[in-house]
């Protein structure tokens, strides 16, 4: 934990990595993010979007909450916190999963480093600790949090591979998806993982604090020849939308956060049914889960083909085409215009009879226009949620 | 002797008593507020004891005053402001001091420097309170129902009530696991609750004051969670559990709520204590003065507890025998005292450092739960907590009303006080004595505090009784529990602002839904006035 003393005039953390982001950050537009300041955008969304399209760009994800799970239950610990099934999972390999409480209703989601078979690490977007200390009781693990004392980086993009190729970093193009190893870069010991959130190739790097703006300094070395930019939140967002990746108290209330039980969802709302193993022994939530899936979802989050280039960000969703007699079937949690796709995508809650692929629903959308909203009705189709995948995210041995 | 005749005489001008007041003038009605001080407010007052300082001498901060009665009482117009908290803290014995700030990541990391568990739990705890707030909400603004009544009124009363536990969260209901959780909170000690959360000792005794402020319950006592939640129930601009200082002191609402009475024709008579209702045929007529004056009027209303109500200004046989028992019984123990102070200086705390937001709010010296147990088994002993908890604030900081510039003024609340002591009664020399023991347990927080003591009010529960009319000077006219809750309060069978005489009604805190500077009582009883008279009015409120 950071020993700094607390003083109510300055009530945010700085990560390892802020004597460079606030270097970078031109625009001195701050995030909180589980009380650290991080930068929403640095000097322009649209181009460190771009970076992370075109060459590769770097997230300072250090707040992301981090838990050590250790000792000799860790993975039957996982085993019955999570949904999925581990009892598989290899040394530097990578799960991803997530964990529901006793009603089956989603928590967070986070991905799941197994260091050794008795030593995990879980990071996650939520703060979790109470909710893993309640689940390991009688299990021989303890729980410790290190948020704190990892400091790490996204590093992605299709030129993230080539460029630590260029920094030496031995043999990092046979690094496996959803896997990672332990490396050196520029003199640094790091650990890097084949993880993130951009839906492409990318990498994610994880050091100790003191090494940061070491590690930081040398994703910028070939700036000259492949130019790498600082990305902030906003442009993080926007990647994670075309990928189709959900966030918990965006996309939907986390079941330890949520005031309204109703606003709780299953994994089968959520689209995330492929991540509960419901024939593995007693988990958390298996019972309520059971029941969910026979039932199926009353509502379930789904992507938008959305009319039109205007985002339709908060918008309620509507069964018809004509307004007047349109009755409400959804809402949308997260919109944008997708620039490399070229299309007006959006996620959302559509109800029961409208989550089959290709259904058509009608989003209201509020477009701001010099003062005044222009009200669209616009026709969205339903489509996967993953809007933009490209190969390069899988491919083995990586772009180099 | 002077005769007057009003539609609706209301005896007690406290904020209650004005609230009904309001909303009967409001309709039309001609209403007077007949008041024994030359001033009105009861336990909401802003008074001038020591020259320069104003006092918010009984209730001290603002949160419950439902906002729909601020909105249709014009309270703004009528000169009332609230100014919301920064922070609060307990000072440690080693140095240290735990905070809560608006700031909600710096609040996590001040409860982090305890327990990192506790400072997650923290917002576990918030949203199970915040679940239980939202049932108990729409709650504050009903009439009571009668579970043994068959009459219509009372059987939607009953569906209305249970519509909040088994509806979805649309009506403000949430569902039908939070039953379970319900019948806890309101049943449970509130140690026992704030176990299931935290780890850390600091974190809940700092949160447990909540939980035994006005109660002659301790923190182990089953049923002070309730009283936890009572004090949470309240909201500053829609933040729902936030406190506030009344700018100008406490008094400014009832000064507002007077203002705003007159506004619509009403008439306050001050200076006129009531030594008698008028009653003939089971039914009241009117009210008799201290100085013979008589008041006639078709409705009589009291802002009185229910004890002070009953056993001093009706005679008793005027009264069922039942009822008459039960408002004896009626639990309303003396268990807080008070001290106002005024401060040459700030002081300067050992732990808290100058211009920290934790030091403008509430304000903390109980260590651990065991302490705070061990400060209410001394009240069961008659005698005052040798380590009293004390919730203590300095309004002057945040409201430039109350003092002369560079001086503050100190609010001290202290639990507990009994209202009788064991090694006789109270007596001038021994109030004095209990005063300069608080001041000195404060003082070991302090590098400065004892000396710069302006003036110093001391008040133990036989002053807050003999000049508010609080009996025992109890601060929320009868203990929070839930025997003397909801269709119980004041007394089973009268949960309905009406008595056993006709044309006799209660407005004050021993009503539904109980003490607090809220409102709730004082227009709850208004509604069912109307509703007797046929009258309607439409407001937020009603």
């Amino acid at each position: 934990m950071n020993k700094e003393k607390i003083s109510y005039k300055k009530p945010l953390l700085e990560t390892p990595f802020h004597k460079r982001t606030s270097e970078h950050c031109y625009a001195n537009d701050w995030y909180r993010w589980a009380g650290y300041k991080v930068a929403k955008e640095y000097s322009s969304t649209e181009l460190e979007y771009t970076s992370m399209r075109n060459t590769a760009g770097v997230i300072d994800i250090t707040p992301m909450h981090k838990y050590e799970i250790k000792g000799k239950d860790a993975k039957k610990f996982i085993n019955k916190l999570i949904t999925k099934n581990i009892t598989n999972i290899q040394s530097n390999q990578v799960a991803y999963g997530i964990w529901c409480n006793e009603d089956g209703m989603v928590i967070d989601d986070g991905t799941i480093f197994c260091l050794n078979e008795n030593h995990y690490r879980i990071f996650c977007a939520e703060r979790n600790l109470n909710w893993f200390c309640d689940t390991a009781t009688g299990f021989n693990v303890t729980i410790e949090d290190i948020s704190s004392s990892i400091a790490a980086l996204a590093f992605q993009g299709p030129l993230s591979c080539k460029i630590l190729n260029l920094l030496k970093v031995e043999n990092i193009e046979n690094l496996k998806p959803f896997h990672f190893d332990n490396y050196k870069l520029e003199n640094q010991n790091v650990t890097i993982s084949r993880t993130g959130f951009s839906g492409d190739l990318g990498y994610e790097i994880w050091c100790d604090p003191s090494q940061a703006i070491d590690v930081w300094d040398s994703l910028f070395k070939f700036n000259r020849d492949y130019k790498v930019l600082a990305a902030g939140m906003n442009s993080l967002e926007m990647v994670r939308i075309e990928a189709g990746f959900i966030q918990p108290n965006a996309d939907f209330m986390s079941a330890e956060q949520a005031l309204r039980p109703n606003r709780m969802r299953n994994p089968y709302e959520l689209g995330l049914g492929w991540l509960v193993n419901l024939d593995k022994e007693y988990f958390t939530g298996k019972q309520a889960l059971i029941r969910h899936k026979e039932k199926g979802p009353e509502k379930k989050l789904v992507g938008l083909d959305v009319e039109g280039d205007k985002p339709a960000v908060g918008s309620v969703l509507y069964d018809n085409s004509k307004k007047n007699i349109a009755k409400e079937i959804g809402i949308v949690t997260a919109a944008m215009w997708s620039p490399v796709l070229k299309s007006n995508i959006a996620i959302g809650f559509v109800n029961k009879e409208y989550y089959k692929l290709g259904s058509n629903v009608y989003a209201e959308i509020y477009h701001p226009e010099e003062l005044d909203y222009r009200k669209i009705w616009a026709e969205c189709k339903v489509v996967k949620k993953q809007f933009f995948n490209n190969p390069r995210r899988n491919a083995i041995p990586a772009f180099i | 002797m002077n005769k007057s005749k009003y539609d609706v005489a209301i005896i007690g001008g406290g904020h209650n008593g004005l609230t009904t007041a309001c909303y009967l003038a409001k309709a039309g009605l001609k209403v007077v507020v007949v008041e024994k001080h030359d001033y009105v407010g009861g336990a909401a007052v802003s008074r001038e004891l020591h020259p320069g300082w104003t006092y918010s001498n009984c209730s001290y901060v603002c949160s419950l005053l439902r906002p729909e009665i601020f909105r249709d009482l014009e309270l703004s117009k009528h000169g009332l402001q609230i100014i919301p908290y920064e922070g609060s803290a307990s000072m440690l014995n080693d140095g240290r001091f735990y905070a809560h700030y608006q700031d909600h990541d710096l609040t996590y990391r001040s409860i982090a420097q305890f327990s990192k568990k506790d400072a997650e739990a923290y917002d576990r705890f918030g949203k199970d309170v915040m679940r239980q707030c939202k049932i108990i909400k729409p709650l504050l603004k009903m009439t009571p129902p009668d579970p043994t009544s068959f009459s219509p009124k009372d059987i939607m009363g009953l569906f209305e009530f249970a519509k909040y536990f088994a509806a979805k969260d649309e009506l403000g209901g949430l569902g039908e696991k939070e039953i379970y959780d319900t019948i806890r909170f309101w049943t449970m000690s509130v140690r026992d609750y704030l176990e299931e959360y935290f780890e850390s000792e600091i974190v809940k005794v700092h949160l447990a004051g909540s939980a035994i402020i006005g109660t002659a319950l301790g923190p182990y006592s089953p049923g002070s969670a309730y009283v936890l939640l009572h004090h949470y129930m309240g909201e500053v601009d829609g933040t729902v559990g936030a406190w506030g200082y009344a700018r100008g002191g406490m008094g400014s609402i009832t000064k507002a709520m007077a203002s705003s009475f007159k506004s619509k024709n009403g008439e306050i008579k001050s200076g006129s204590p009531v030594t008698k209702i008028l009653i003939k045929n089971n039914k009241s007529y009117g009210l008799v003065l201290e100085n013979g004056d008589e008041i006639y009027a078709d409705k009589i209303v009291s802002n009185l507890d229910v004890k002070r109500t009953f056993l001093k200004v009706v005679e008793e046989k005027e009264l069922p025998n039942d009822f008459y028992k039960a408002v004896k019984n009626f639990k309303i123990r003396g268990s807080s005292g008070k001290l106002n102070i005024a401060l040459d200086d700030l002081p300067i705390w050992k732990s808290i450092p100058e211009g920290d937001p934790a030091g403008t709010g509430d304000l903390h010296i109980t260590q651990n739960i065991e302490e705070m147990e061990g400060a209410y088994d001394d009240w069961k002993d008659g005698k005052w907590s040798q380590f009293p908890y004390v919730d203590m604030c300095i309004p002057s900081i945040n409201d430039p009303t109350m003092a002369p510039q560079g001086k503050h003024y100190m609010s001290v609340f202290i639990q507990y006080v009994p209202y009788n002591l064991a090694d006789g009664g109270w007596t001038e020399e021994k109030r004095l004595e209990f005063g300069k023991h608080v001041m000195g347990r404060i003082g070991n927080y302090s590098t400065n505090f004892n000396d710069i003591i302006n003036h110093a009010e001391i008040r133990t529960p036989k002053e807050l009784e003999a000049e508010v009319g609080l009996t025992e000077g109890n601060i929320f006219q009868g203990e929070l529990t839930m025997d003397q809750l909801m269709f119980n309060r004041p007394v089973p069978g009268y949960a309905q602002y009406k008595t056993p005489i006709k044309n006799l009604y209660m407005c004050g805190s021993s009503t539904h839904p109980g003490g607090g500077v809220m409102g709730a009582p004082g227009a709850n009883a208004a509604r069912e006035i109307l509703k007797d008279l046929n009258k309607k009015i439409s407001t937020h409120y009603i």
